[in-house]
């Protein structure tokens, strides 16, 4: 099988590159189109600003690319954010795959720290993704700005409001947390991806 | 709901660790890698690895340490220790660490943590703040506590939360080593003034401790070193008793 991680400045993309070491898979770390299209996986990670990582897509074309792709695709924390219509952080259009906007996290009470770092559980799992899941996981999240439960969602997490812990549509899956950095339960989610 | 964090953390010389440890099933107790994945399989949330080697030479070790934890542990770390500038941030971080801590190079150069914000993102700088109480003041420290600022501790972790800091990492000179708890009045009031994650350092001695700094102190985490190296205190054990206090923990 041939995966392939989408190569851009995003900050966690080794991260992403070493986990699926761990799982036995040897990706291709690229921006070439056709390595993209011809991959049989595609992995689309993400830490950083919106804007400047939105432009720099835009400026190596892998906006478009990313969009046509037809085979299992997953986007990682900003990726799953860049895969939306909008994202309020650097007012930034997103990739328009999932007809949803990202806002960012209003706390409550003081308490509520932004971002929200750390473990959390995902519940009312719906996907292929979370096969195998039969008691409430804990996954990694890092992150000040957020997608709204809306039809696409495939897991939610609890933070001031539920939101979109995971996005799905025909082939386009995204995780808002890092299946990476998860431990074991990221390892699941990451091999589950695989095995599609 | 979002889970406290338990943290411990790693001093590192020459790509070895520093404080001995208790733990007999390791093959190599100074081996980094191999307690660190320890920890990991023990429940620990996250790891902080503090470079204490001073050497040009020392720094390529750690880095090549970096990057065999990276490799070989799947929960996130942090790494701290003789990070200067930015150029420091991004071979630590193209190494495969999470986050970064910054300390003194911060209270020198506050420039530096929206400098790091801006080019990896918020959630990348930890800054650490070592400050000791005396007379009702807390002055922070540079060099490992060794030389006095004028800055106060509120003062400064308010400036850096607004300049852009993802994390407060405070560490009570008062109550680092003396194992009686951590400095719960004063996490409580610097929780109070901050809208970042805010971590406790110094002082754990029983599992109590850790109940104590996340009730009272109303810390996000907490981190610790010695008494998980030697084996005083159990991670296991110590997420089952906060469990069994209500404190939300993963386990």
């Amino acid at each position: 099988m041939k995966v392939a991680i989408v190569k851009y400045n995003a900050g966690n993309i080794y991260s992403v590159d070493y986990a699926l070491k761990r799982l036995g898979v040897d990706a291709e770390i690229t921006a070439d189109k056709e390595k993209l299209m011809s991959a049989d996986k595609v992995i689309f990670p993400g830490v950083g600003e919106a804007k400047t990582t939105m432009d720099h897509l835009k400026q190596c074309g892998l906006d478009r690319v990313i969009k046509d792709l037809k085979q299992p695709l997953l986007g990682v924390c900003l990726g799953m954010q860049l895969m939306c219509n909008y994202m309020e952080e650097g007012d930034t259009t997103g990739l328009g795959i999932f007809d949803v906007s990202v806002k960012r996290f209003i706390p409550n009470i003081h308490i509520e720290k932004v971002p929200h770092m750390g473990w959390n559980t995902i519940f009312d799992l719906k996907d292929e993704l979370f096969k195998g899941f039969t008691k409430e996981e804990f996954v990694y999240f890092v992150h000040s700005y957020y997608v709204p439960v809306n039809e696409f969602t495939a897991a939610k997490t609890e933070y001031i409001i539920p939101f979109s812990a995971s996005l799905h549509r025909d082939n386009f899956y995204a995780t808002q947390f890092h299946p990476e950095k998860s431990g074991k339960t990221g390892e699941k989610i990451l091999q589950n991806f695989l095995n599609l | 709901m979002l889970a406290k964090r338990i943290i411990p953390c790693l001093d590192i010389k020459d790509g070895k660790t520093v404080k001995g440890t208790n733990f007999e099933n390791l093959r190599n107790a100074g081996d980094p890698v191999e307690l660190g994945k320890l920890y990991s399989d023990q429940g620990a949330d996250e790891l902080t690895f503090l470079d204490i080697t001073a050497s040009f030479e020392g720094r390529k070790t750690f880095t090549d340490m970096v990057k065999k934890v990276a490799a070989n542990i799947s929960i996130p770390f942090t790494v701290g220790g003789g990070i200067n500038e930015l150029k420091d941030v991004e071979r630590l971080l193209s190494a495969g660490a999470d986050k970064v801590s910054i300390n003194s190079s911060a209270i020198k150069n506050p420039q530096l943590i929206e400098d790091i914000a801006k080019n990896f993102g918020q959630q990348v700088c930890v800054v650490a703040i070592d400050a000791k109480e005396s007379n009702g003041i807390w002055k922070c420290y540079l060099n490992g506590g060794r030389v006095e600022t004028d800055k106060t501790l509120f003062d400064w972790a308010h400036e850096a939360n607004e300049r852009g800091a993802g994390e407060i990492l405070f560490t009570s000179m008062n109550h680092d080593g003396v194992k009686e708890g951590y400095a719960n009045e004063a996490l409580a009031r610097l929780s109070d003034i901050l809208s970042i994650p805010l971590i406790a350092s110094g002082g754990a001695g029983c599992m109590e401790d850790f109940y104590d700094t996340f009730n009272e102190g109303k810390a996000d985490a907490a981190l610790a070193a010695s008494v998980f190296h030697f084996g005083e205190i159990k991670i296991p054990e110590l997420k089952e008793y906060l469990c069994s206090r209500n404190i939300n923990v993963r386990i």
